[in-house]
C-alpha cells in the first residue's frame, strides 16, 4: 500500500509571541499546512538542542524553532541565547548528514499570524520535497545485542 | 583428620582490551606501587597486555568463574564481539572500563563513516598508502598452507553496553589512578553502587576546576589552544577555548584545565544528561558575546567542528549516534 508522504514537522514555539501568533492565525481563520505539531515552551531560550535532536531521532522530518523577535523577549534575552546557539546547532545537524532545510529558526510575533502561516507552509513544502528523514531506519544497525537493549 | 583450612578466596580478576589504544591498561599500571595491593587481594586471570594467555584458556573457565572483568575498548569487529560475549558469560560483574568501553570513545568517531568509506581511505587514498592492486582485508583467505581468518570489520562502533549487559562504568581516557583505585576499592570491599552506575562522582569538571569563573561570562571569540596565550587563573571557556568541563563528569580532578588545556570531555555525560553534545553546545554558545544574528554567526562559526568537539568521546551513545550510510556516512 502506498500513500503520499506527509511531512511531520515539530514546531517548538515560545508562549509569548509565536504561540500567540499561531493562535491569531487560527482565530483569523487562516489556513496552514496540517503537518505541524506545536510544542509550546515558555521561551525559545528553553529549547535545549537535545529537544531538536530527539525530535529528529524520534521521527520528525523537520524542526522549526520560533520565538519573539530579538529585543522583544518576555524574559529580556532568552531568545538571544537561541540566536547564539542556532548557528552551531545548524552546523552540527548538517555534520550528521541532515539537510539544512529540515531545521529552521524564525522570529514570529503575536501579531504575525500571517508570517506563521507563510513559514509553516514554506517549510512543509521544502521538507516534502526532501522526503522522509526516517532517522531510525537510516541510522539503524545490525543488532548485535543478544540479550539486552541498550539505552 | 581435621578439615583443611582454606585460604580466603582471592578476587578473580580479568582485564581485556578491544578497540582501544592500551591507555586503559597503562592506567592500571599508573597506580604504581598500589598494583601490589591489588595483586595481594586479587588473582589476575587475564590481562593480554601484560601476561601471556590464549583464548582457549578462557574457554576452560566455568561460567561465572571470574568475579570482575574490566573490559576496555569499544567493539567494532566480530573478534571483539565474541570476546565481549565470552567474558560476559565467564564474569559475575562486567565493568566498562575507560571511555571507549563506556561511550565508544575516540574510535566511536568512526561512526561518521562506514566500513566501505573507511577502507577506501585507509587502503586507498591516504598520503602514505601504496596499494596499486587495491587490496583490502578479507575475512577468509586461502593460501597453500591452509585457510586464514581475520575478524570481520563492522560498519558501526559500539559501546560495550550496546552489545552485552554491563554492571558498572569507569569512564576516562584514560581513567586516572584515583578513579582506578576508587573502582578497585569499591569492588574489593563489595561496597558497590546500584547496577548500571558509574563508579565516580556526579559533579562536573567545572566543579573541580580551580580557575576563577565570572558570574555572567561572555565569550568574545572562539580560539584553538595553540592560537592564544591563556591566563593561567581564568576560566578557559571564558577565554574562548572550547572547554567541555561544564558538560562533563568530573573525577579526573580537572586534570586538563589545570595544565592549560581545555577539557575534552573524556569522562562523558553528567548524570541525567539527555545528550552530552546538546549540553556542551548549549553551554558554550549561549554565552557568546553577540546580540544579533550576523555577529552570532561569525563568532560561533569560529567553532570549527561542533560534532567532533562535542561528541569527541561519546558519538556511539549520543542521540543521533552516527551519520547514516545513506547520508554520506
Amino acid at each position: 500500500m502506498s500513500h503520499e508522504f506527509e511531512p511531520r514537522i515539530v514546531v517548538l514555539c515560545c508562549n509569548w509571541c509565536t504561540y500567540a501568533g499561531a493562535d491569531l492565525a487560527g482565530t483569523s481563520r487562516m489556513k496552514y499546512a496540517h503537518n505541524v505539531r506545536l510544542v509550546r515552551v515558555m521561551c525559545s531560550g528553553r529549547v535545549d538542542p537535545a529537544f531538536v535532536l530527539r525530535a529528529f531521532q524520534d521521527g520528525a522530518d523537520g524542526v522549526l524553532i520560533a520565538g519573539c523577535h530579538p529585543g522583544d523577549c518576555h524574559y529580556i534575552n532568552g531568545n538571544l541565547k537561541t540566536l547564539r546557539r542556532y548557528p552551531a546547532l545548524e552546523t552540527m545537524v548538517a555534520q550528521f548528514g541532515i539537510e539544512p532545510d529540515r531545521m529552521r529558526l524564525e522570529w514570529i510575533s503575536a501579531a504575525e499570524g500571517d508570517v506563521f502561516v507563510r513559514v509553516v507552509n514554506e517549510m512543509t513544502e521544502q521538507v516534502r520535497a526532501l522526503g522522509p528523514l526516517d532517522w531510525k531506519r537510516r541510522a539503524a544497525v545490525v543488532d548485535r545485542n543478544e540479550s539486552h537493549t541498550a539505552g | 583428620m581435621g578439615e583443611e583450612r582454606k585460604a580466603p578466596k582471592k578476587l578473580q580478576l580479568a582485564m581485556y582490551w578491544a578497540a582501544s589504544c592500551g591507555g586503559c591498561d597503562m592506567a592500571v599500571l599508573d597506580v604504581n606501587e598500589k598494583i601490589l595491593d591489588i595483586a595481594a587481594v586479587a588473582d589476575i586471570r587475564l590481562w593480554p597486555i601484560a601476561m601471556d594467555y590464549k583464548y582457549k584458556d578462557i574457554d576452560t573457565w566455568a561460567d561465572g568463574e571470574i568475579d570482575v572483568c574490566l573490559f576496555n575498548g569499544a567493539v567494532r569487529n566480530n573478534e571483539q564481539l565474541h570476546l565481549a560475549r565470552l567474558l560476559r558469560r565467564k564474569s559475575k560483574v562486567m565493568v566498562a572500563f575507560g571511555s571507549c568501553a563506556s561511550f565508544g570513545g575516540i574510535p566511536g568517531l568512526a561512526n561518521l563513516h562506514c566500513k566501505r568509506t573507511i577502507f577506501e581511505a585507509v587502503y586507498g587514498y591516504t598520503a602514505s598508502t601504496v596499494n596499486p592492486e587495491g587490496t583490502t582485508p578479507q575475512t577468509h583467505t586461502h593460501v597453500p598452507e591452509g585457510d586464514l581468518h581475520i575478524p570481520e570489520f563492522f560498519d558501526d562502533v559500539y559501546s560495550l553496553a550496546q552489545v552485552i549487559p554491563v554492571e558498572y562504568y569507569v569512564p576516562g581516557c584514560q581513567p586516572t589512578p584515583d578513579s582506578v583505585m576508587t573502582a578497585v576499592n569499591a569492588i574489593v570491599s563489595g561496597n558497590l553502587p546500584p547496577v548500571g552506575s558509574t563508579i565516580g562522582i556526579g559533579k562536573s569538571v567545572c566543579d573541580e576546576c580551580k580557575r576563577t569563573k565570572s558570574d555572567k561570562p561572555k565569550i568574545a571569540a572562539f580560539h584553538r589552544p595553540q592560537e592564544i596565550l591563556t591566563d593561567p587563573d581564568k576560566c578557559l571557556l571564558e577565554q574562548g577555548l572550547t572547554c567541555m568541563g561544564s558538560a562533563t563528569r568530573g573525577g579526573c580532578g580537572s586534570l586538563c584545565p589545570s595544565v592549560n588545556m581545555p577539557c575534552r570531555g573524556c569522562y562523558g555525560p553528567l548524570p541525567n544528561s539527555l545528550d552530552v553534545g546538546a549540553d556542551a553546545l548549549s553551554a558554550m554558545t549561549s554565552i557568546v558575546d553577540a546580540a544579533e544574528e550576523g555577529d552570532a554567526r561569525t563568532k560561533v562559526g569560529k567553532l570549527a567542528d561542533p560534532l567532533g568537539t562535542f561528541y569527541r568521546f561519546t558519538l556511539p551513545v549520543s542521540m543521533l549516534r552516527r551519520v547514516p550510510k545513506s547520508m554520506g556516512g
